[in-house]
């Protein structure tokens, strides 16, 4: 287990380099200096180059850029707020973010798996088929749709919920959005979760744990689901990303101070310095989450858990 | 369920032995229908996948004829035409799709049908409204979705090109070549795809060009996977050995004895990446990094109207409704083609 | 000495439903279990032994249905004597009281019947926990002791092992401790050492019969290698295509055939003697259980076949009191017949080898 986990830490420590690479090499690409103002002189902007160290090789920039983006030093916004460290930005939209994805992700995993749960013991059943249907609409349609649908009707025709967020509404301001959000998550779970259950149950192990006499929830829950979710689990990577991009819209939509707002904002005003930090916290979220999975995967699953313990000894 | 009562039973004739003839009609023959008599067949018995067939033909021959029916140029912003709600003939006579508008203001809802107010508007017909520059929606709308398809079309393209032959190559060789693509692949599976397409884009500058690439950069991987596991699998049985003793050459083994046996579970799976792409296309509309106007895509439409969803709530219709139709469609089918073809299979 | 029945099936009838259409996979099955004897069920693949034996345990999967019949099972409560129809009981009911606690089964493949994710010290007490609500502790000393019962050394340490740690063999033995933990009467083994290496497999079959004579278990046996059937079996039924085709005492069955089927059984087990040439094959394939019958299923491969058999499937002609075949050869209107020469010879053969070692 140690092993695995250390290889699975240096994989993502490798991937992360990679991609502060990738946005070193992009800011370097990207058409003109953060000092193009027509007001300054030729002089001067020699002046801030050498001042912010941009006339350094480009491996002292690019380890100096390392240590700035692992300490959190993402340079300043240009556009968006003029001269606003990055990092400032972040730290506000950040936990908003964060929380509207926890909400959906909790809320979309726990019903989808409940009703792939029900789906696969009620195999063929009129709720069986009610659960695919719902799962596949789930998958197909993009969450922005449902966004704009709730929006619409329960945000501007009903106005039983915040058409767009505000402070004051607490969290009734996110109802609206972790729905939309979780749509996908739920109709994804869901859909593995049956496939995974049914599987799992029509299995040689189950049948056994069955003539020993074990049955109902422990049955469910100590044999098959957890079986299941050593699969199930691998999906929180597609489905984080799947959130990711869901949020950019989302937030867009009910105008939630997110980072996923952020995002397009900056995109659409080619604020570079903003849009390379958000993808450095894009993809180190990522890989977190990824890291975790491994690692669960690791725990739910004693053959990797002890493969290493055999080989040893 | 007795015989005996409808031929009585001759006991000489019965009970004699049929003798040594009798084992000669032993097996039963199961005549086997070509792999795509049966594909159809199967695929028929699914109701979702054929409700998708037909509405993904209906949407592909809208696209087609869409544009060209409606008399209106899909960039084409009419004066004084900006913001009509949808009219339809024959259908407007029932109270519906005629025109009318329900508003509403400050001062209470109030209904306005602009087609009576502008000039020579009795023969005016926007089928599905226009938008706020007063370009006929219809036209855009299936205009936007021959965008849709065409990137449907690129994810099928790029799966088969790079996707396959990137696991299949993988899977064949093995060893540290397989090693070195695996890590490489884990690598780029690491940076979220929202982050790999935006930063493209910046670069390239939004258009079809730069989508293009996009799709093609992220898209492939998940059909690698498949390619790969598939080709690991196969790679090792009794014919691919007899093949190879008889001297066959990696590619020929490669595509002309492997790839068709693990053909169904590719097709699936490009199956499954269309919606992906499709979807792709649209969040970066929606962002604003999609096609540049006045080109249309459903994304950018539904990115454009969005805007007037609360005045004019009918311009956002289409648009999303054809998306999330295509969409539907193609994972219906997909669902289909894979318990027709491989129920075991798992898309990820 | 009178028997004691503990197990009574009667016109057992069991169709799965399948895309194919209705699959008629057990045909009105009859089965008597005396107390702590073996009951070997013998058949090709797919002549619905298996699913008969699930039927007991009440574990067929969803798309089967029970058409008819009945399950009595006889059992002691209290020192009373209970009989019950298990096909009355609902599934629920069906695990909380004879699951485990009355019947128990192993499966086939020991490399699949055992839950990868909980340690086999886990699995073994789950039984006990979850019928007698027995104290961890003891539960888990009692797991030990069933470990050493089924061979296994060092069971501290195992108990904490996870299946994937362990080889096939160690894992059957795991399978019967779990199947023993309750104390059953009845122990269904379905194919039990089909998956195992030679060796292995007859320490398995041994380890069976040990316990047998050790707690007076009953046991169904469901294999089709009549090797294992002369080893471990006290009756034998023959079955194919969902019918019981052959019931017999097993010296019955190898020294008194009297379905031609059997023969051909009997005729595609080697023994030293046989030429490998003569060794025959049953010819053709089991018939398509998704069709409807007409006639005797195993006419088509049979080479005494009569010509009523292409029309009316034989019933079980009665041969003495333990004795019985489904074949219109047996019928007071069947013609002369001789067993083929090459199974006289190998009965003798046996018959012989039985003079000689003498019988267990």
């Amino acid at each position: 287990m140690k092993k695995y986990v250390l290889k699975r830490v240096l994989m993502s420590v490798v991937t992360l380099m990679v991609i502060v690479l990738v946005l070193f090499t992009l800011m370097q690409l990207l058409p003109g200096s953060p000092f193009n103002d027509e007001r300054l002189s030729i002089e001067q902007q020699q002046v801030l180059m050498t001042k912010y160290g941009l006339n350094d090789p480009i491996p002292v920039q690019f380890f100096r850029y390392v240590k700035n983006m692992l300490t959190g030093d993402f340079g300043k916004s240009y556009t968006i707020s003029k001269d606003t460290d990055v990092s400032l930005l972040l730290q506000n939209r950040l936990p908003i973010s964060l929380l509207l994805g926890g909400i959906s992700i909790a809320l979309g995993s726990v019903v989808g798996l409940f009703l792939g749960i029900a789906a696969a013991l009620k195999h063929n059943s009129l709720l069986d088929s009610a659960a695919t249907f719902l799962s596949v609409v789930g998958v197909s349609i993009p969450s922005y749709v449902f966004a704009l649908g709730l929006s619409y009707y329960f945000g501007f025709q009903l106005g039983w919920f915040p058409m767009l967020y505000s402070v004051s509404d607490g969290l009734l301001a996110f109802a609206l959005p972790a729905v939309a959000l979780s749509m996908t998550v739920m109709a994804t779970v869901a859909r593995f979760t049956r496939t995974e259950m049914i599987e799992v149950l029509s299995s040689d192990y189950i049948q056994l744990v069955e003539s020993k006499g074990v049955s109902g929830g422990h049955l469910i829950f100590k044999h098959a689901l957890r079986n299941a979710s050593i699969s199930i689990i691998t999906i929180l990577g597609p489905l984080v990303v799947s959130l990711m991009t869901g949020s950019l819209v989302v937030e867009k939509i009910f105008s939630i101070p997110g980072i996923g707002q952020l995002m397009v904002q900056a995109i659409q005003s080619n604020d570079y310095n903003v849009i390379l930090a958000l993808a450095f916290v894009y993809s180190a979220l990522y890989i977190f989450v990824m890291l975790g999975v491994d690692i669960m995967y690791g725990v739910l699953d004693p053959r990797i858990r002890l493969a290493k313990e055999d080989s040893n000894g | 369920m007795d015989k005996t009562l409808d031929h009585p039973i001759n006991p000489i004739d019965d009970f004699t032995f049929i003798g040594a003839d009798n084992i000669s009609q032993i097996d039963e023959v199961y005549e086997e229908d070509s792999f795509w008599k049966q594909l159809v067949k199967r695929v028929m018995k699914n109701k979702g996948s054929i409700f998708g067939f037909i509405s993904i033909t209906l949407i592909i021959f809208m696209a087609l004829i869409g544009p060209m029916i409606s008399g209106y140029e899909f960039d084409e912003q009419v004066a004084g035409h900006e913001s009509m709600a949808p009219r339809i003939p024959i259908l407007e006579n029932f109270g519906i799709f005629d025109g009318t508008e329900t508003l509403k203001t400050s001062t209470g809802e109030l209904e306005v049908n602009k087609y009576e107010v502008i000039e020579g508007g009795e023969e005016v017909y926007h089928w599905f409204g226009t938008d706020v520059l007063g370009r006929d929606l219809f036209t855009r709308t299936w205009e936007g979705t021959r965008i849709s398809l065409y990137i449907a079309l690129v994810a099928v393209v790029v799966d088969v090109l790079i996707g396959m032959t990137y696991g299949m190559v993988s899977g064949y060789y093995g060893g540290r070549i397989d090693n070195i693509m695996q890590r490489s692949v884990e690598v780029l599976n690491g940076i979220p795809n929202l982050v790999v397409v935006t930063l493209l884009i910046i670069i390239l500058k939004p258009g079809l060009m730069s989508i293009t690439l996009a799709i093609a950069i992220t898209g492939w991987i998940g059909m690698s996977r498949v390619a790969r596991a598939s080709m690991l699998k196969l790679k090792e049985s009794e014919y691919v050995l007899a093949a190879r003793t008889m001297g066959a050459k990696d590619l020929t083994i490669m595509y002309k004895e492997i790839l068709p046996n693990i053909f169904s579970q590719l097709l699936i799976m490009s199956m499954f990446s269309i919606p992906n792409a499709i979807f792709t296309e649209a969040f970066l509309a929606f962002v604003g990094i999609g096609i540049p106007v006045p080109m249309a895509s459903l994304g950018s439409l539904i990115s454009e109207n969005f805007k007037s969803l609360t005045t004019h709530f009918y311009m956002i219709v289409p648009p999303v409704v054809v998306l999330a139709l295509l969409m539907l469609s193609f994972n219906l089918l997909a669902d289909g083609l894979r318990d027709a073809l491989d129920p075991t299979m798992k898309e990820v | 000495m009178t028997k004691e029945k503990i197990l009574e099936v009667r016109d057992l009838a069991i169709t799965f439903k399948t895309s194919a259409g209705s699959v008629r996979a057990v045909r009105g099955v009859d089965l008597d279990l005396f107390k702590g004897e073996t009951l070997a069920i013998v058949g090709e693949s797919g002549s619905g032994k298996s699913v008969t034996t699930k039927a007991i345990m009440g574990i067929l999967s969803n798309n089967g249905t029970i058409e008819s019949g009945t399950i009595l099972y006889t059992y002691e409560d209290k020192s009373e004597k209970v009989t019950k129809n298990l096909l009355d009981l609902s599934k629920k009911q069906m695990r909380k009281t004879i699951n485990g606690k009355h019947i128990a089964m192993i499966f086939q493949d020991p490399m699949t019947s055992l839950d990868p994710t909980m340690s086999v010290g886990n699995q073994i007490i789950e039984g006990m926990r979850t019928h007698y609500n027995t104290k961890k502790k003891e539960a888990q000393e009692k797991a030990i002791e069933l470990l050493r019962l089924v061979g296994i050394t060092d069971p501290e340490a195992r108990m904490k092992n996870y299946p994937h740690q362990l080889s096939g063999g160690m894992r059957q033995r795991i399978v019967i401790a779990i199947a023993l933990a309750c104390d059953p009467d009845v122990l269904i083994c379905d194919e039990p050492t089909t998956a195992l290496d030679v060796t292995i497999q007859a320490k398995i079959l041994e380890l069976i019969h040990d316990i047998q004579v050790k707690t007076g278990i009953s046991v169904i046996y469901i294999t089709h290698d009549l090797g294992v059937v002369a080893k471990v079996a006290d009756y034998v039924n023959v079955m194919y295509a969902g019918k019981i085709v052959e019931k017999a005492t097993v010296n019955e069955i190898f020294y008194e055939p009297k379905h031609p089927y059997t023969w051909g059984l009997l005729l595609a087990m080697p023994d030293l003697e046989t030429n490998p040439d003569k060794l025959v094959s049953i010819p053709g394939n089991p018939p398509n259980m998704a069709h409807e019958m007409e006639g005797d299923p195993f006419y088509p491969r049979n080479p005494y076949a009569l010509h009523i058999d292409k029309k009316k499937e034989p019933p079980l002609i009665k041969v003495s009191e333990t004795h019985a075949a489904a074949t219109w050869l047996l019928s007071e209107k069947g013609p002369e017949y001789s067993l083929p020469i090459e199974l006289q010879q190998r009965i003798e053969r046996m018959r012989e080898e039985d003079r000689v070692y003498g019988t267990e």
